[in-house]
């Protein structure tokens, strides 16, 4: 008779020896960026914010403590928690569980909104320099991290501006109806407070003349600060009817501009176009509507802003084509559009084709353009080492921000074109490094390893440290000013933000994805007891395979690849545990149900190298 | 603490024939010790149940006394529920069976329930051959009452705090087999790939079904002199073979070399395919599988799997010829069918 653990035969069966030799490696949860990858929130954001932590301090009222948290790694915890573009939310697992992921983005903004004085909480600045003299030039998110790494270090900094105050295109671009001005000058104010000397209304025009006054290094965060024409019939006759949507913008940012006709056309479907229009309804634009080439869902601009400018009565056309500008008498009457369909081939390359129909005129007094931005160098000499690619972009290294100058670091959207603003600042933090790095003549290459860290969450038999019951709570809605109010005013900023309690039900959707599933095989006497228990089917015990393979035979099939198994160690029975990451509640019901705490809760923390580290 | 389970499932659980998941045939979360047997039992019902598309309606859950018979509060939450007195579940299922056949009659029951104090009602509806699964979750303890040996507990089996067990054990499917039980399985609480189909077999045999799972009870009798141990069972298990339960609404697609698998068409139409089979072993001989047992037993193994099938089974419907529809459906016309069919009866008498 057979041995009740070959009869497991079953699964084995149709796999060629071949195939069993190329079983899975166990996890090394040693690794970093292991857990880190679990945290799909942090892993996500470009500066790597410790999200659930944060989240878990707004629950407990801890506001000033979840700001810190924030101001650390994002720099602009006020500005981005009204405006920032969230990459986070989609890679949220809570919206890999239910509809929606948790409220990450305005949940910071809860923080800021209600946190206390944090003057004494600031680094602290050394009144002995320590020598090294940095310029930046453009003031905008990514000068700014810069300057808000170095300056506690010692450094001395110069930062030069052509706008009268700090902040770049989050104070000419963004509108005070998403951001008010208050919250982006307490926010750039902490960090010029430090001790920055500061140029503003400055162009800078030669880098080899900024460059000769001496500085250690040389920071570039000018930003992608050209907007586009489209050069179409008419064009030149229609005057200045036309706009260049980000002109538009800082015109109106900077009071050049206070109206605009009553029938508007927005050209464009990025999140510029949404501003412009919305702008527009503000400054007297009744029929404003906005026209865009692509389908709309494949319009650049985030779901939300598109949601915002429909809400206000701003009407997308898309599959629009936008062909002339009709100028009658030297008047712009408006302009004419092609009908076009997407037809995708079998790569999902997208084509417009015509759809026959007759030419679409809308009428317009204004037309605002907003179809992207550029990147322009041309104070920059081309003889000063600084090389530049065939798109006519500066070389640029994606991990030290150094380019082939090896003083003059680039960051922000003056390294690799436009982002936003939270890129801006990551950029920033790792070109302050770099700076460091070679401020103090060792290699911008070899740099320190993140800080990590990973403790139990256990209090008692089945207690635990952090929330661990999964909230069933659908998610929050931002309240909205009322909508008369808001577009009578460009200055009434829309959102309200979360109050308090709701802010609290927000960040108990929060699923902890921080508080770690960690199994010491050594452990486990294989009940099965943890894959009984977990909710969403997350463990298996089976023979180890190859990966691809592997994910066909789970307690559920594991096809979301982005997600990574936890593999084990062979155990007793010649099985190895799989632990499928990618729907995990950590809600450590396996933890509570393990009868040797072979599973235990951890929170694993990661925190970005920042200048100023030592390198191991 | 956690005192409920999260809503959330995993989004791409497989759905059955009626539309289900297996969350719809989850039960309240368990508060039995952490690791124990007798949850991962509760598992495989709930997979085998998803699995065969029952109707969790048509499904009654009955239950003695003891952490086993607690168990089935945590599966099968839309289905009937008898949790009765100590050892006399067999006698709440004969009388529901009767009232109503079209239930599936699932009794779940402890070795101290069972090989106790209700040995005499385990016997008699074995001798009956009442249309049901019978499964006991045998820890070799009353671990309810917090770990005393109990009549399965091998000679010389010690629990955590205890004595070797001077008395020989009581052997469930042996006894069974020799009561002339119709379907007679073991398992472990560990070996889902082998329980799970044991259970759907069980449902769609027609008769009185044994399956004895072996269940350690990590709190008492998880140690390292115990029998009934995680360790030990996974030492000493050996299978009669592997089956396979392929419902009657799917096809038969793979083919097996002959000799090495053997099929079965049960009366519902669904196909039992037993493959690997121990070739001593004739699961549709009594006496042999008697022999198998003994055999298995005598070396210091544990023998799991199908040990016997009776394979045209009748069950107590049949022998007694009981009314094809359930009573509750019987109007008055049925009941008293007046004074003419009274007559002709007592005409049959005379
Ligand atoms: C309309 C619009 C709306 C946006 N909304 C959002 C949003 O909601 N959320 C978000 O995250 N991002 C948003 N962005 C993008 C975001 O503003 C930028 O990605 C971000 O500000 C880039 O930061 P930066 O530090 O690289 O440069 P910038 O913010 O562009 O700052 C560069 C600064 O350098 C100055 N400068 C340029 N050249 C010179 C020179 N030669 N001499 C002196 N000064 C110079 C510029 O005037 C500017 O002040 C938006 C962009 C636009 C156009
Ligand atoms: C009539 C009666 N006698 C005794 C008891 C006490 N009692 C409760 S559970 C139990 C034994 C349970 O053992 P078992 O059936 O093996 O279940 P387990 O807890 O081990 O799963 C006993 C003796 C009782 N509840 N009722
Ligand atoms: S924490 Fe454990 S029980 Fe909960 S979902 Fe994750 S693996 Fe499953
Ligand atoms: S509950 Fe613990 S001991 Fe049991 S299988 Fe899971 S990890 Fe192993
Ligand atoms: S006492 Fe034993 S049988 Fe009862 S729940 Fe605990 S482990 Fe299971
Ligand atoms: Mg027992």
């Amino acid at each position: 008779m057979t041995h009740l653990w070959h009869v497991y035969c079953n699964v084995w069966d149709g796999l060629s020896a071949q195939e069993l030799s190329n079983t899975v490696e166990p996890t090394d949860v040693k690794n970093p960026e292991y857990f880190h990858k679990v945290v799909d929130c942090q892993y996500a954001c470009p500066a790597h914010t410790p999200v659930p932590e944060y989240i878990r301090l707004i629950a407990a009222q801890r506001y000033t403590d979840a700001y810190m948290i924030n101001w650390e790694s994002n720099v602009f915890p006020g500005v981005l928690g009204r405006t920032c573009d969230r990459p986070c939310e989609p890679a949220c697992r809570r919206g890999r569980v239910e509809e929606e992921p948790v409220a990450i983005c305005r949940l910071k903004r809860v923080a800021a909104d209600n946190k206390d004085s944090i003057a004494d909480r600031l680094p602290s600045i050394p009144t002995e320099k320590n020598g090294k003299r940095i310029a930046l030039i453009g003031a905008g998110p990514a000068s700014l991290t810069v300057a808000r790494d170095l300056m506690p270090l010692g450094y001395s900094i110069d930062i030069f501006d052509n706008q009268f105050a700090g902040g770049g295109m989050m104070r000419s671009q963004i509108p005070s109806f998403r951001l008010p001005i208050s919250v982006l000058d307490e926010e750039v104010n902490y960090i010029l407070d430090m001790g920055v000397v500061t140029t503003f209304d400055t162009e800078i025009t030669s880098l080899k003349s900024v460059l000769d006054q001496g500085y250690d290094a040389v920071f570039v965060g000018t930003g992608a600060p050209r907007g586009k024409l489209l050069n179409l019939p008419g064009l030149e006759e229609a005057g200045d009817s036309v706009h260049v949507g980000i002109e538009w913008l800082s015109s109106v940012a900077f009071e050049h501009v206070e109206k605009i006709g009553k029938k508007v056309l927005v050209l464009g479907g990025g999140n510029t176009a949404m501003d412009c229009c919305r702008t527009s309804r503000r400054l007297g634009g009744e029929d404003v509507r906005v026209v865009v080439r692509s389908p709309f869902a494949d319009m650049k601009a985030s779901p939300w802003e598109k949601e915002d400018a429909m809400h206000e009565g701003i009407p997308i056309y898309d599959n629009h084509v936008p062909k002339e500008i009709v100028v009658e008498d030297g008047v712009m009457k408006g302009m004419l559009f092609e009908k076009v369909e997407a037809h995708y081939d079998e790569d999902g390359k997208r084509s417009l084709l015509p759809t026959g129909e007759d030419l679409v005129f809308m009428e317009a007094d204004d037309v605002l353009m907003a179809i992207g931005q550029e990147n322009a160098f041309p104070w920059i000499e081309r003889d000063i080492g600084i090389e530049f690619d065939k798109w006519d972009m500066p070389v640029v290294d994606k991990t030290t921000f150094q380019s082939t100058n090896e003083k003059v670091f680039f960051g922000g959207d003056a390294a690799f074109g436009p982002e936003n603003v939270i890129t801006a600042v990551a950029h920033g933090h790792q070109a302050a490094v770099s700076i460091d790095l070679f401020c103090r003549g060792e290699s911008t290459q070899n740099r320190p390893a993140p800080f990590t860290n990973l403790v139990s969450q256990k209090m008692g038999i089945h207690e635990w440290s952090y929330a661990n019951a999964v909230a069933d709570d659908e998610r929050y809605i931002v309240p909205l000013a009322p909508m008369d109010q808001a577009l009578k005013n460009r200055m009434v900023e829309v959102e309200l933000g979360f109050d308090t309690d709701t802010g609290f039900k927000e960040a108990e959707r929060c699923l902890n994805c921080d508080v770690q599933t960690v199994f010491e095989e050594s452990r486990c006497i294989e009940c099965d007891a943890c894959v009984d228990i977990c909710p969403t089917d997350c463990i298996t015990f089976t023979e180890n395979g190859e990966e691809e393979e592997l994910r066909t035979r789970l307690s559920a099939p594991a096809r979301n690849l982005e997600q990574d198994l936890y593999v084990s160690e062979t155990l007793p029975t010649g099985r190895v545990m799989v632990k499928d990451e990618d729907v995990c509640l950590h809600c450590g019901l396996c933890a509570e149900r393990c009868p040797t705490t072979a599973w235990d809760m951890q929170k694993f923390l990661y925190n970005v190298t920042k200048a100023g580290q030592e390198v191991a | 603490m956690s005192y409920q389970q999260p809503k959330f499932r995993h989004p791409s659980l497989p759905v059955n024939d009626l539309g289900y998941t297996r969350a719809d045939y989850e039960g309240a979360i368990s508060t039995l010790c952490a690791g124990c047997g007798h949850d991962s039992i509760s598992g495989s019902i709930v997979r085998a149940c998803h699995e065969l598309s029952l109707e969790p309606h048509k499904i009654a859950k009955l239950s003695g006394i003891g952490c086993s018979s607690k168990s089935p509060t945590y599966f099968l939450g839309k289905s009937h529920g008898f949790n009765s007195v100590h050892g006399r579940m067999p006698s709440v299922v004969t009388g529901a069976a009767m009232a109503n056949r079209d239930l599936l009659y699932l009794g779940v029951s402890g070795d101290g329930d069972t090989a106790s104090i209700g040995m005499g009602q385990f016997a008699h509806a074995i001798r009956r051959n009442l249309n049901m699964v019978y499964i006991v979750m045998n820890n070799g303890c009353y671990g309810l009452t917090k770990g005393q040996d109990s009549a399965t507990a091998d000679e010389g089996s010690a629990s955590k705090k205890g004595d070797p067990n001077p008395f020989g054990a009581i052997d469930l499917p042996g006894l069974a087999l020799q009561l002339g039980a119709t379907f007679v399985a073991r398992s472990f609480s560990g070996d889902k790939e082998q329980l799970v189909p044991l259970i759907k077999a069980a449902m769609s045999h027609r008769g009185f079904a044994l399956i004895d799972v072996v269940s350690p009870c990590v709190t008492f009798n998880n140690n390292s002199a115990s029998t009934k141990s995680y360790e030990f069972v996974r030492e000493h298990a050996e299978a009669t073979g592997t089956v396979d339960f392929v419902p009657m609404r799917e096809e038969i697609t793979t083919s097996y070399e002959p000799g090495h698998s053997q099929e079965v068409t049960m009366h519902d139409g669904s196909v039992l395919r037993l493959r690997k089979m121990a070739e001593d072993l004739d699961p549709f001989d009594r006496g042999s599988a008697m022999m198998a047992l003994e055999a298995s037993r005598s070396s210091g193994q544990i023998l799991t799997g199908l040990i016997y099938m009776d394979k045209d089974s009748a069950d107590l419907h049949e022998v007694l010829n009981t009314s094809r529809r359930p009573l509750n459906t019987l109007a008055e016309e049925d009941l008293c069918p007046g004074d003419k069919v009274l007559q002709n009866i007592n005409q049959s008498l005379r």
